[in-house]
């Protein structure tokens, strides 16, 4: 097996930021665009370093997407960070036209995705960005576990021929990845083998999938863990290995039932070797709470992939 | 702890006391309110303490003593309406909500905790007095125009006021509103910036330059007017002489201070959003007694 997961908690926002100054380092053409996001997006380092690559257009995200599109026609390699909730709803236009129709390489990080603004309310929880960005044509969508995956999800995002978009989370992750790990846009990842199941997840899922395929070995059930950091394009090859081989699959992620990673899987399984399926995620507008309470109370934890598992083996 | 920050007077002021009664009653209720805030803010250990207070004399103004609006009658037609669109604000918000009447003051011990009513941005559908669900800036303005709108096309005689942050002026769909309500001649919309000078992570004029903001804005068909932001008998004062020009929606400039009066909190950037600790939060009660 080439996962641990660690004791250690992690920001992946940290790595995120030390990555983007590396990248800066090498690439002359790397800049950073931002809305009032300095603090959130942790750039004070970047600006203090590189203060003539930070452009910070105001609170616009309208405009933050319009600019990055223009720096890239301009010639430079932009990166956008802000909150996802704002930057992926408000700028979703300019992301559809300006980035992917114009097929502009604009590398867009969403912070603090999912429920990491927990208490602060369903305005400010981002749980619909991912089904909203891969339903658009030419823009990869990819959704880190961890700071490993984070990091070299953004150094493969930069050297990728097209617009990418990464959900960089704010809250708190073990180190899912062993050192070998090696990231690669639109491949899946086998985190553990099993028959009788697969489970699908990424992002913060992940770790907490990897969890529940433990206390399932416990109990007999051959659980197949895959980790699909990638959204858009989706790993077709690997779901239809899932179903094939395994006969059922849930999917878990910090995010909609509506639209996101369960909905790729299930178009793909649908299409493809039709099996029994629970899509895991939150089944609509919250109510406020911390984020480790919102997971909870959505039975987003070990068990609760657990029950799902048992559920889903009954229909098999 | 002590709870000296938890008594809140509740009732609206009565708008036949004299003015400087109506003033003191106001700057009592806006200390307490600001108290009410901080316990808030210290027990949830988030909040945006530092635009809740340049806005709480505002908030107050207006909800305690100018707009037509019964407390136990929240839904009725032709209430005035007040949309607050800097909904990170949301602590004063709700404690001025409370002490006028809204709902009951123990509710704000509940500040984001989970399933309370009261999340970190306003939920109309929870709380009684909420006209708009704020908190993605620039939603707002264009909400109370469409409340403006549907005042004028019903010969209505309500007045619609909304409080925006001056960072949340950057975004674009103010000004399209703005465009719209300027075109319209919307003369019972009333916008008033909460003008404290600083955005998220710096001042306004260091990030994305606002001024000048009154040639902006008559530049729109609206009319401007300056006030001082903390001061309740001005704020008063020109709330009875709407519109300060017939015929155009008035734009209401509101010279505050992020994070006032506490002293160590007053004009730092760092207030938007830094939870109190409990020292701070004793030493800024003993300021607001
Ligand atoms: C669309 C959107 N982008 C970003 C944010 C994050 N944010 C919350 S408050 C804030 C700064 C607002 O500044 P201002 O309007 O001046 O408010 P004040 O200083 O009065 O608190 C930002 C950027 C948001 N709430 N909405």
């Amino acid at each position: 097996m080439t996962t641990l997961v660690g004791p250690d908690l992690f920001d992946c926002r940290d790595a995120f930021a030390s990555t983007l100054q590396d990248l800066a380092q090498r690439d002359d053409r790397v800049v950073v665009v931002c809305s009032d996001s300095v603090g959130s997006s942790k750039l004070v380092d970047f600006k203090k370093r590189f203060p003539h690559r930070l452009v910070n257009v105001g609170i616009a995200e309208q405009t933050l997407i319009g600019v990055a599109a223009g720096l890239a026609n301009g010639g430079k390699r932009p990166i956008v960070s802000a909150a996802s909730c704002f930057l992926t709803a408000r700028g979703l236009e300019q992301i559809k036209v300006d980035l992917a129709y114009s097929h502009a390489k604009v590398v867009v990080c969403g912070m603090s995705p999912g429920v990491a603004y927990g208490e602060l309310g369903p305005t400010h929880h981002s749980i619909e960005d991912v089904a909203w960005l891969r339903a658009i044509d030419n823009l990869a969508v990819v959704v880190p576990a961890d700071p490993k995956e984070t990091e070299q999800a953004l150094r493969a995002a930069l050297l990728h021929d097209g617009p990418v978009f990464i959900r960089v989370s704010r809250m708190p992750v073990p180190s899912v990845y062993a050192d070998g790990y090696q990231f690669v846009l639109g491949k899946s990842f086998r985190v553990t083998e099993g028959s009788d199941v697969t489970i699908i997840a990424n992002g913060t899922m992940l770790a907490r999938a990897v969890e529940a395929a433990t206390l399932l070995r416990g109990r007999g059930v051959g659980c197949r863990v895959v980790s699909m950091p990638t959204v858009a394009p989706l790993d077709l090859a690997e779901v239809r290995a899932a179903a094939e081989e395994t006969g059922a699959i849930v999917t878990v992620e910090e995010h909609s039932v509506r639209g996101g990673l369960g909905g790729a899987v299930a178009e793909a399984v649908v299409c493809q070797h039709p099996v029994p399926m629970r899509i895991l995620g939150f089944p609509g507008f919250l109510p406020t709470g911390s984020a480790t309470w919102l997971l909870e109370y959505s039975g987003l934890t070990a068990a609760g992939i657990a029950a799902a598992v048992d559920d889903v083996l009954q229909h098999k | 702890m002590t709870l000296a920050g938890r008594s809140l007077p509740v009732g609206r002021i009565d708008p036949s006391l004299p003015l400087e009664e109506r003033v003191r009653l106001l700057g009592e209720a806006a200390r307490a309110i600001r108290r009410r805030d901080l316990e808030m803010v210290r027990s949830a250990a988030l909040g945006h303490i530092g635009g809740d207070f340049s806005s709480a004399d505002i908030v107050a103004t207006l909800l305690l003593a100018v707009l037509n609006i019964d407390p136990s009658r929240p839904s009725l037609d032709d209430r005035d309406r007040f949309v607050m669109s800097k909904g990170h604000s949301s602590g004063v918000l709700y404690a001025t909500l409370a002490a006028a009447g809204f709902f009951d003051p123990a509710w704000l011990d509940g500040y984001m905790e989970p399933l309370s009513p009261l999340n970190g941005h306003p939920d109309r559908k929870k709380v009684p007095g909420v006209e708009a669900n704020t908190g993605p800036l620039g939603h707002g303005l264009p909400i109370a125009v469409g409340i403006a709108i549907a005042g004028k096309m019903d010969g209505s005689n309500r007045r619609t006021l909304c409080l925006v942050g001056d960072g949340e002026l950057q975004e674009g769909s103010n000004w399209e509103a703005m465009m719209a309500a300027g075109h319209r001649g919307l003369d019972k919309l009333t916008v008033i910036v909460d003008r404290n000078g600083y955005q998220q992570g710096a001042p306004t004029e260091e990030t994305s330059r606002l001024e000048p903001i009154a040639e902006k804005v008559r530049a729109f068909g609206w009319a401007a007017a300056e006030v001082d932001g903390h001061d309740h008998a001005s704020l008063l004062g020109l709330f009875e002489k709407l519109p300060v020009i017939a015929g155009r929606p008035t734009f209401v400039i509101a010279h505050t201070h992020k994070g006032y009066p506490v002293s160590f909190m007053q004009d730092r950037v760092e207030w938007h959003h830094k939870v109190p600790t409990t020292e701070q939060v004793r030493a800024a009660l003993q300021e607001l007694a």
